[in-house]
């Protein structure tokens, strides 16, 4: 252990070895353009948090598994921490930060999160948020089961489930409250029982 | 009551966290340089050589540590958290490895590089030479001890320990039945989505340190750092960010990495940060549930029990830094709602190599549940009983509180229940689930060849324990309310729950209220959140502070007003004279009345300056023995813990030629006193639930005769998605106050995790009619179980 031995502690160098060579990523995230230099390695996830420094977007597995880091990539569900940054070059990006209307209105589906109690630690949370936010695109009105698989592959420790499914339902019904609000016949379909927006 | 206590109100928690704005370990610090660990790869070896040479190429590189660098105090092993008298050879690991590792995972050299990315391939490049020993792996390796984890600890026994009370060999010995049970449960993980996580910054102009950590005991890892680097606790301030799950992996403390970064950061004069990634949650963090257990039970012909005899081993891995809390809390909650004549418990707390043991949501009480029901099962199946019939006549009644068992708990005091009502939880779980209807439905299923069975299991949980908390309360100028407990959050809301009650004891509405938890620069003084806690405690701690600060609010606002205090409300924010909404003046004016000033820093503090007259001259501004200000500080202390109850009942299906296993219903009666926030209670036991379910059927950690965890991943332990987890879980609430606290409440927070292996087995047994006593269990061992019973497979 001896050559070792004083190398231990803080590495004294005479000059730092060259660093990794760096890639320009452009993407568009949350409306914005950005731009970051990142090692080719450099996983899209810790890109979104590290690099462009939004760390709503939660990283919980790294191996795709879990779903806490999904955002939304040209609008479909991905898993950021199974892409590398590099692949993203171009793409338009949606993360958790990105769903709140401009003026701060919350999404429809982070409301129904706040109203039905679907988030305890909030860890999962901003996957699914954008998981729910893709699904109800593709399925504006789910039934149970149709729900049930919207969160299949989204992993949450706290709720067991229950209020974020709650929370999928809200979310349609808050979609569609909020459609009829805004047309012109509000008035009229406001009297009237919820229905397809 | 009041308003808030007791409503549905919606977490004050949630705007920032659904808009992406929480602030986790991770998300911290972002210019901090990354530590990696290098861990190893062995489950029991004696390191030779570790050879750097290979890393120092590696740009970014900062610095290499092993134990050989590590000054005095960190070169001690780490603290032994909870003594015992039984734990005659209890053993914590170092912060890093001193020439022998026990478990896979465990920490020999810390890298510290510009990025997480360049730490772990300096980490990689660093060359571990290892003498690999024989591995002790389960409970049954670690019983035979033919090879032993510590050289210097002989059997693998940590501790044994024994709890009596009555003659319990006399009352076996004397009764007409005896049954004998051999009961087990396997491995199992908190598993929160966000692991552990530590980042530091030393400021060498203050000689201050500053510290976050995914912690559920902010005031533990302060004095435990303090300790290690030889600072005062004035130098040290520990911060818990938001927090991404504990269910109690989070309470041990310090971890070696919450020494090490520290220490690191002050070394090299610049912040570090470590964030662990999920390998190393599994690997080197710590699991929970290993247990086996031998039961005999004495009875008579009506199937009370006589006498009791629990003897079980418990698995607490390489390390026992959190003493012998687990096992303890097993030997003293497995009874229950029960009152067994005579009762004798012994256990051995036993070394295995592999990662250490600490508690887990329920905390050993899972265990304890699963074999006294069980137990109540086998004598009711014995004596052709109806199960709940034979539950109900070993209840503790409602009458004999407060209950003394005659043994010590896990907070070293008496294990005497304080209330309770286990026959009406009984007669709400058989409403519920339907307990006497379900004979009919179970033979209608049958007839058409399908398996389902019904099953329930009762519990008693030690909640709040102590042994205190404290709350502060500041009213400010703006009449905003500041809030303050010192032990930790990771998703209970308890920021709502706490907001409530201070909004209801102070009169002002909920938004004007901000709590802080975990932040020993607001609170310096708390133990941690653990052992469903945190309402009992800090929640009576802010309490008794509200009422304090109203006190001085209304003795003030008395005096301005020249009405006496006890003529006076709060309201909506304004003191005023009882029913009189006009004679108000503002909760922030009488803050700036409370504190005489001499300079006006607004308008509003013009009125507390001394030409704005007022006040008797003959008297100082502030009296001897009063405080400027609008604020209250107390403490809450019980004599001893609160015990909240309930009964679980499951049914299931079984597939008679997968052996699948589905719940159709999952119903829960929960008493845990007067409820705070019953939406928050409901989804504690939501999550208790699911993660009930998960350790019933799905999770264990896979330990090959190596040592090595076989599915230390998400894609291998299997955590539920929501396709695991009952459709609905029907929950009834049963209210029985607490008198041990002034809010009249017990714990919540792990009470829906605990029956549920015990619950599931009851019903898959129904289904089945074949014995089951270890859990979880997946659709091949009921395959296997049924082929040892003979039946047929088709």
């Amino acid at each position: 252990m001896s050559a070792a031995e004083e190398l231990r502690g803080e590495v004294p160098r005479a000059e730092e070895p060259p660093p990794e060579e760096l890639h320009e990523v452009r993407v568009v995230v949350n409306g914005a353009a950005r731009t970051a230099r990142v090692p080719a390695r450099r996983l899209l996830s810790d890109c979104i948090r590290h690099d462009l420094r939004l760390t709503g977007t939660h990283v919980g597995c790294e191996h795709g598994v879990c779903g806490a880091c999904t955002i939304l990539l040209d609008g479909a569900p991905v898993r950021s921490c199974l892409l590398l940054a590099v692949s993203a070059d171009g793409a338009d990006i949606t993360t958790v930060e990105g769903l709140a209307a401009p003026d701060g209105t919350l999404s429809p589906v982070q409301q129904a999160f706040s109203e039905c109690h679907g988030l305890q630690c909030g860890f999962c949370t901003p996957g699914f948020l954008t998981t729910i936010t893709a699904g109800l695109r593709a399925v504006a009105d789910p039934d149970d089961e149709q729900a049930r698989e919207m969160i299949g592959g989204n992993l949450c420790r706290c709720t067991g489930y229950q209020n974020i499914l709650a929370s999928v339902h809200r979310a349609a019904e808050i979609t569609r409250e909020r459609a009829a609000s805004s047309s012109p016949a509000a008035t009229k379909r406001a009297a009237a029982p919820a229905g397809h927006a | 009551m009041s308003s808030l206590f007791g409503a549905r109100v919606q977490r004050v928690e949630d705007d920032r966290l659904v808009r992406g704005h929480g602030a986790y370990l991770d998300d911290l610090g972002p210019d901090s340089l990354a530590a990696a660990f290098v861990r190893s790869p062995h489950a029991h070896a004696r390191i030779t050589d570790i050879d750097v040479s290979g890393a120092l190429d590696v740009p970014g590189l900062v610095a290499i540590y092993t134990y050989e660098d590590l000054p005095a105090r960190l070169a001690e092993p780490l603290p032994l958290l909870i003594p015992h008298p039984a734990l005659t050879h209890g053993r914590t690991p170092y912060p890093l490895a001193n020439g022998e590792v026990n478990h896979v995972g465990e920490a020999i050299a810390m890298v510290v590089a510009a990025d997480r990315y360049l730490a772990e391939d300096a980490a990689d490049l660093i060359d571990v030479s290892y003498e690999p020993l024989p591995a002790v792996v389960g409970l049954d390796a670690a019983r035979a001890a033919v090879h032993l984890v510590h050289e210097d600890v002989p059997g693998n026994r940590a501790a044994n320990e024994v709890q009596e009370h009555g003659d319990t060999a006399a009352a076996i010995a004397a009764a007409r039945h005896v049954l004998e049970l051999d009961l087990e449960i396997e491995r199992s993980a908190s598993t929160p989505l966000e692991g552990r996580g530590v980042l530091a910054r030393w400021d060498e102009q203050s000689q201050h340190l500053v510290m976050w950590t995914s912690t559920q005991t902010s005031t533990g890892v302060r004095a435990a750092v303090a300790a290690k680097l030889g600072l005062d606790l004035t130098q040290v301030d520990v911060i818990t960010p938001d927090v991404g799950g504990g269910f109690g992996v989070k309470i041990v403390h310090p971890w070696p990495e919450e020494v090490l970064v520290p220490w690191a950061a002050r070394l090299l004069g610049r912040p570090v940060k470590f964030t662990e990634d999920r390998r190393e949650h599994f690997i080197a963090s710590a699991h929970e549930r290993g247990q086996q257990h031998h039961v005999s039970v004495g009875y008579d012909d009506e199937g009370r029990i006589l006498g009791l005899d629990v003897r079980f081993w418990h698995d607490n891995g390489a390390y026992v830094p959190y003493g012998l809390i687990v096992p303890i809390v097993t030997s003293t909650q497995l009874l229950g709602p029960y009152k067994p004549a005579a009762y004798r418990v012994e256990f051995d707390s036993l070394y295995t190599n592999t990662v250490l043991v600490t508690p887990y949501r329920g905390a050993g009480r899972p265990q304890g549940c699963f074999v006294m029901e069980r137990t109540m099962d086998a004598i009711a199946a014995a004596l052709g009983l109806d199960r709940t019939a034979v539950r109900e006549r070993n209840f503790i009644q409602p009458a004999e509180m407060p209950y003394d068992h005659g043994l010590i708990f896990q907070d070293g005091r008496p294990l005497i229940y304080d209330s309770g009502d286990y026959p009406a939880l009984l007669t709400k779980i058989k409403d519920l689930v339907g307990w006497d209807k379900f004979a009919p439905l179970k033979e209608a299923a049958s007839a058409e060849g399908r398996r389902i069975g019904i099953g329930l299991a009762c519990y008693v949980e030690g909640t709040g324990v102590g042994p205190y908390e404290g709350g502060h309360v500041v009213v400010e100028t703006s009449g905003k309310v500041k809030v303050a407990t010192g032990l930790t959050s990771q998703g209970q809301g308890h920021q709502t729950m706490l907001a409530q009650l201070v909004a209801d004891e102070l009169g002002v509405p909920i938004a004007d209220v901000e709590v802080v938890t975990g932040d020993t620069r607001r609170f310096g003084y708390a133990v941690g959140t653990f052992a469903s806690r945190t309402a009992v405690m800090s929640g009576s701690a802010v309490t008794l502070a509200a009422r304090k600060a109203k006190e001085k609010a209304l003795r003030v606002a008395a005096d301005a007003m020249e009405v006496a205090a006890a003529d006076l409300e709060i309201t909506g924010g304004m003191v005023q004279v009882k029913g009189d909404p006009d004679s108000g003046i503002s909760l922030g004016t009488v803050a700036v009345l409370s504190n005489p000033l001499r300079y006006a820093f607004d308008d509003a503090a013009k009125a507390a300056t001394q030409f704005a007259g007022g006040g008797d001259m003959s008297k100082p501004p502030v009296a001897p023995d009063d405080e400027p200000g609008i604020e209250g500080r107390a403490y809450f202390s019980p004599v001893r813990s609160t015990f909240a109850s309930g009964i679980h009942a499951a049914i299931v299906e079984t597939d008679p030629d997968t052996a699948e296993i589905t719940i159709l219903r999952y119903c829960v009666v929960h008493d845990c006193g007067l409820l705070i926030n019953p939406q928050i209670v409901e989804g504690q036991i939501h999550g208790g639930v699911a993660q009930g379910v998960g350790g019933a059927l799905y999770e264990r950690m896979a330990y090959d005769e190596e040592g090595q965890l076989v599915n230390a991943s998400f894609m291998d332990f299997l955590m539920p998605y929501v396709s695991e987890v009952p459709r609905e879980v029907e929950i009834d609430h049963l209210e029985t106050p607490s008198p041990l606290n002034p809010l009249g409440i017990k714990g919540a927070g792990e009470a829906g995790v605990i029956p549920g292996a015990a619950a599931l087995a009851a019903a898959i047994e129904d289904a089945e009619g074949i014995p089951v006593r270890s859990m979880p269990i997946s659709p091949s061992e009921l395959f296997e179980l049924r082929r040892a019973h003979g039946q047929e497979t088709r």
